[in-house]
């Protein structure tokens, strides 16, 4: 017998939704929770079901894995921060100055995104390697010689800044182009000076622009594996080499857990708190 | 207008985007503490005209004088005046009290005083004081329309400009204010120049108006003139609802049509004058029942009626010609639809124009 009361059939809009919410239920928050799970099991152990313990967290606290956390996020901190200052001026062109060519520029930024982050990362690697692109040709043609540049951290850097570019650039860029051509005439007509103008209107209107590129670049950097490892040569180990290895060499995958929990715990209270400190909301006027 | 009365002055102002003429050389002089509206069609180059006026472009050629210096490369920013734009612009980041405050801010007046101009000028346009610490997103339309101006007004300039600030707002707010409006420019004495493509809105606020079209102005004289004797087609057909036809001058005092049949007695003939338009504004025409005594009558067939409120309009077709006849409610017309009909005007209420 069918009754209606607290288990009525929902209405069109909840069953609409409801095989995305088993989508990820099933694709994203399992995993999670198995990583979750994981990170509470006995070290070297591969069942879900074992006698939960902290023992993998103390082994992260009395070990040096806090190296590698504060690495990963110095990395990123240093991507975000370089982006910012490259991005802003280009975003700035895209938008108000570069006109037709814009959309060619667009292009060229899109294009490489087609190809595989790690055969781009081994591009740069022919190119700045011993007797390779660049070295070999200041050496053939002028006679010069370099150390190579490669594997040292300054190239992890510069592997991260060239790889995560595109998400910085596109969020500043739209953010840029929310600002009204008339708002901005408003407040110089009103004896603003071009600097005025551009902190009190054009930078807190693309504000919303450019803290979804702080966020997107940051959280995709900290994840960041390849650009240390291929440019970097391992000169810094970041918090996701270790759990690469936790997971594989080491077969550890308790450990691997616990250290990805600790590290979306981290990401994640970073992200709240400059989310609580720039309100998208009420950046837009909406609230 | 004696030169010294005179607050800006146009010479020969061009503005050319490649083989395009925005704006074709316009001369004016707009008097001190006057209300000048520039009328004209959507494309007409009244737009770019206010811009230049404004400092955020340059002409292509002619000079901008006010009070008699030339400030053609004096940029927006440090001009002494100010506009309401069309979206009116507000910093939507922003409360209407910072709104109102930004060129105080700018200039680094103090906060209380500040305050106390903003709280001044909230007054003065009827805004509710609670409306002083609220984003300028929550507030109405016609409240937002109130911030713009009080922001403008918080600059004072010596020159208000308005860039068709009313167009987006629904009829009756609209009305409202564009009395307020003019009530405004009366307790500020400010020089305002507006630009709007409704003659109508011009009419209520204005106490000069400049028809513009492709660029140059075809007419400035006062709403009454503009109204009565529009010096062309274009002006004459701007406002409302307007009976125009091609004549020509067929005798003495004497005018035939290639498009209705008869002649007609002229109005006073401009001089040169050998063929043009005549326009006869809908409420002089007359439904007759005796034709006999009228300087002009045209026989006709009622086609339709429609009631405008205060006013009855009949479109009345003689031949191809469709004429459109006015009358206040009180004098409406009693017959009904199909009904034949003699319409007729006394000379002196039809106007003579040329193209």
């Amino acid at each position: 017998m069918a009754r209606r009361g607290s288990w009525a059939i929902p209405g069109p809009g909840p069953r609409a939704a409801l095989p995305l919410v088993l989508l990820l239920l099933v694709g994203f928050a399992a995993p999670l929770l198995a990583i979750l799970d994981y990170s509470f099991m006995p070290p070297r152990t591969f069942s879900l079901t074992g006698e939960p313990t902290l023992e993998n967290y103390v082994t992260i606290f009395q070990s040096t894995s806090y190296l590698s956390f504060l690495w990963s996020l110095a990395l990123a901190t240093v991507t975000v921060a370089v982006l910012a200052l490259t991005c802003y001026p280009i975003s700035y062109g895209l938008v108000r100055v570069f006109g037709r060519w814009a959309t060619v520029l667009t292009l060229l930024f899109t294009i490489p995104l087609f190809v595989s982050e790690n055969v781009r990362l081994y591009g740069w690697v022919l190119f700045f390697i011993k007797n390779g692109v660049l070295l070999g040709a200041l050496k053939t043609y002028l006679g010069i010689e370099f150390d190579s540049w490669l594997f040292t951290s300054s190239a992890t850097v510069f592997g991260m800044i060239y790889v995560y570019l595109p998400f910085m650039l596109f969020p500043m860029t739209l953010g840029i182009a929310m600002v009204p051509n008339e708002t901005r005439d408003a407040a110089f007509d009103l004896g603003a000076s071009r600097w005025q103008v551009f902190r009190e209107v054009e930078l807190p209107l693309s504000m919303p622009g450019i803290v979804i590129g702080f966020l997107l670049t940051f959280v995709l950097a900290v994840g960041a594996i390849a650009e240390a490892k291929v440019l970097g040569g391992q000169a810094i180990i970041p918090v996701t080499h270790d759990i690469e290895i936790a997971f594989t060499y080491a077969q550890n995958w308790p450990l691997g857990a616990a250290l990805s929990v600790l590290l979306m715990l981290v990401v994640g209270a970073l992200v709240l708190l400059v989310l609580r400190r720039f309100d998208l909301d009420t950046i837009l006027g909406r609230r | 207008m004696t030169s010294a009365s005179v607050i800006l002055e146009l010479r020969g102002i061009r503005k050319d985007f490649g083989a395009l003429a925005a704006v074709d050389g316009i001369d004016l002089a707009i008097a001190e503490g006057e209300f000048f509206t520039i009328v004209g069609p959507s494309g007409s180059g009244k737009t770019t005209l206010l811009r230049m006026l404004a400092g955020m472009e340059q002409p292509s050629s002619g000079d901008i004088l006010l009070r008699g210096r030339r400030i053609n490369d004096l940029p927006a920013n440090r001009r002494p005046t100010c506009m309401v734009f069309q979206s009116l612009a507000l910093f939507p980041h922003r409360t209407v009290g910072e709104n109102i405050e930004f060129s105080l801010k700018i200039r680094g007046v103090s906060k209380v005083e500040r305050r106390q101009r903003a709280h001044g000028l909230m007054r003065l346009l009827r805004l509710p004081e609670e409306l002083y610490g609220k984003n300028v997103t929550k507030c109405s339309g016609g409240e937002r329309q109130r911030v713009a101006l009080a922001r403008a007004l918080a600059y004072d300039p010596e020159i208000l400009f308005f860039d068709e600030p009313l167009s987006a707002i629904d009829y009756k707010l609209r009305k409202t204010l564009e009395k307020e409006l003019k009530d405004i420019h009366r307790e500020t004495g400010k020089t305002f120049v507006y630009i709007t493509h409704s003659l109508e809105e011009a009419m209520v606020m204005s106490d000069r108006i400049g028809v513009m079209r492709q660029g140059r102005l075809v007419q400035v004289g006062t709403p009454n003139e503009i109204y009565v004797t529009p010096n062309n087609k274009f002006v004459s057909e701007f406002i409302g609802d307007v009976n125009v036809f091609p004549v020509e001058v067929a005798g003495p005092g004497r005018l035939r049509s290639s498009a209705i049949a008869g002649e007609f007695t002229a109005p006073k003939l401009p001089s040169g004058f050998s063929k043009g338009h005549l326009v006869i504004r809908p409420e002089y025409l007359r439904f007759l029942a005796d034709p006999s005594g009228a300087e002009n009558s045209l026989k006709g067939r009622l086609y339709n009626e429609y009631a405008l409120g205060s006013r009855f309009q009949y479109q009345v077709r003689v031949g191809d010609q469709v004429f459109v006849v006015e009358k206040l409610r009180q004098q409406a017309y009693g017959g009904r639809l199909d009904d034949d009909v003699v319409i007729g005007w006394d000379a002196r209420d039809s106007i003579l124009v040329t193209d």
